[in-house]
């Protein structure tokens, strides 16, 4: 499983490491939903410590398209809510 | 829970992994992100007919956005030593009004001194703005600059990947290869455009903020003091900073007498002795038996 951190670059985690994140990434949508800022950030660190602990970095030369992306470990919540909005609105339009 | 199953339906082959429980779970915050930079990944690739020359299309690509990206370095950090070179300046005023205070004080004049201590307020302030600026703008720099590095070093063994799938090219065989290759550059080069954006928007927010300090500095609005400050912003300023801008007029006045301020002389007039009596009154006989 590959996972982008944005901005940071790939790490490549075990296939068993899927329902974990899930956890986490379901807390991260519940946080954003709610505009939790605290909650958001919080759960964001988390998710970032996990994906570093466990994965090794995809190495540069190494070309390949992602499972799942996260955004970087400072990103405001306003900003991945553009972010987001910008898939819909982007449709729409 | 919309977002990206619409957009991209029918699109992108991942996103049929998306969790559909019925509403009760919220759709996957990494998988939408995922969803969102694939769909930008898909509009940076120039599809040519030929999956070889696609390769070198998206290569042509990424020398352009690594030109682009080095300028946006640039941008950010010349907003950054603009931050600077305004933060210097407005300590330059701040002190000379410090300065013009004191010699305004003792010529006894101490409403000009009022006036110049309230307009180094306004001065602190400001620093304090650029200040946070300067934190954020430093951070985006430092990003940028690890974006450039990465950039740098993918667009090199790119190129050498290319050659050597296009010298091994048989349509059936390499076709997953390059697929499989192009989505990975490309999703690269979204994740550094997007970084590009965040960058150029925070610099054209900080050169709004910058041309706003520098009106200021040029207008003589924070130096001249034959110059009322008279905006709503002046006065409000002058309402939160009165408390501090007395203070401090307190401690100019001790300096010239040379002496200490009495404790509260000038935030609580004493009250009248008759009051005092008054009040004391009740509070020595306690409550009636």
């Amino acid at each position: 499983m590959i996972v982008r951190i944005l901005g940071e670059g790939q790490y490549e985690l075990p296939a068993n490491y899927h329902d974990h994140l899930a956890e986490l990434d379901e807390e991260l949508a519940k946080a954003i939903e709610a505009n939790d800022e605290a909650a958001f950030s919080a759960t964001l660190d988390a998710l970032i410590h996990e994906i570093k602990s466990a994965g090794t970095p995809v190495e540069l030369d190494r070309f390949i398209p992602s499972n799942m992306i996260l955004p970087s470990l400072d990103t405001p919540l306003f900003e991945v809510k553009e972010l987001l909005d910008e898939g819909t609105i982007g449709e729409q339009g | 829970m919309l977002f990206v199953g619409c957009l991209l339906e029918g699109r992108l082959p991942t996103l049929s992994a998306l969790p559909h429980d019925g509403g009760t779970r919220l759709m996957s915050v990494m998988k939408r992100l995922s969803g969102i930079l694939q769909a930008k990944a898909n509009k940076v690739l120039d599809k040519a007919e030929d999956p070889r020359e696609t390769l070198d299309l998206s290569y042509e690509k990424q020398l352009e956005q690594l030109q682009q990206v080095r300028r946006s370095v640039a941008d950010v950090a010349t907003a950054r030593k603009r931050i600077e070179l305004q933060a210097q300046q407005l300590q330059q005023s701040a002190a000379k009004l410090q300065e013009q205070a004191r010699q305004a004080m003792s010529q006894g004049r101490e409403d000009l001194a009022r006036e110049a201590l309230q307009r180094r307020a306004g001065i602190a302030n400001q620093l304090q703005d650029l200040e946070t600026q300067h934190q954020q703008v430093a951070a985006q720099e430092q990003k940028l600059i690890a974006t450039t590095q990465r950039l740098q070093a993918q667009v090199e063994s790119f190129r050498t990947q290319k050659e050597t799938i296009k010298a091994t090219y048989t349509a059936a065989k390499a076709q997953s290869t390059i697929d499989e290759t192009l989505s990975g550059i490309s999703e690269e080069m979204s994740d550094a455009g997007l970084a590009l954006q965040r960058a150029k928007d925070k610099v054209e927010n900080m050169q709004a903020r910058a041309g706003a300090v520098d009106e200021l500095l040029a207008s003589g609005a924070l130096t001249d003091l034959t110059q009322p400050v008279d905006s709503i912003q002046a006065e409000l300023d002058k309402t939160s900073t009165n408390a501090q801008v007395e203070a401090e007029l307190a401690q100019l006045k001790a300096e010239q007498l040379g002496t200490a301020p009495p404790a509260g002389a000038l935030s609580a007039p004493t009250p009248p002795p008759e009051q005092d009596q008054q009040q004391e009154a009740p509070q020595t006989g306690g409550n009636p038996a």
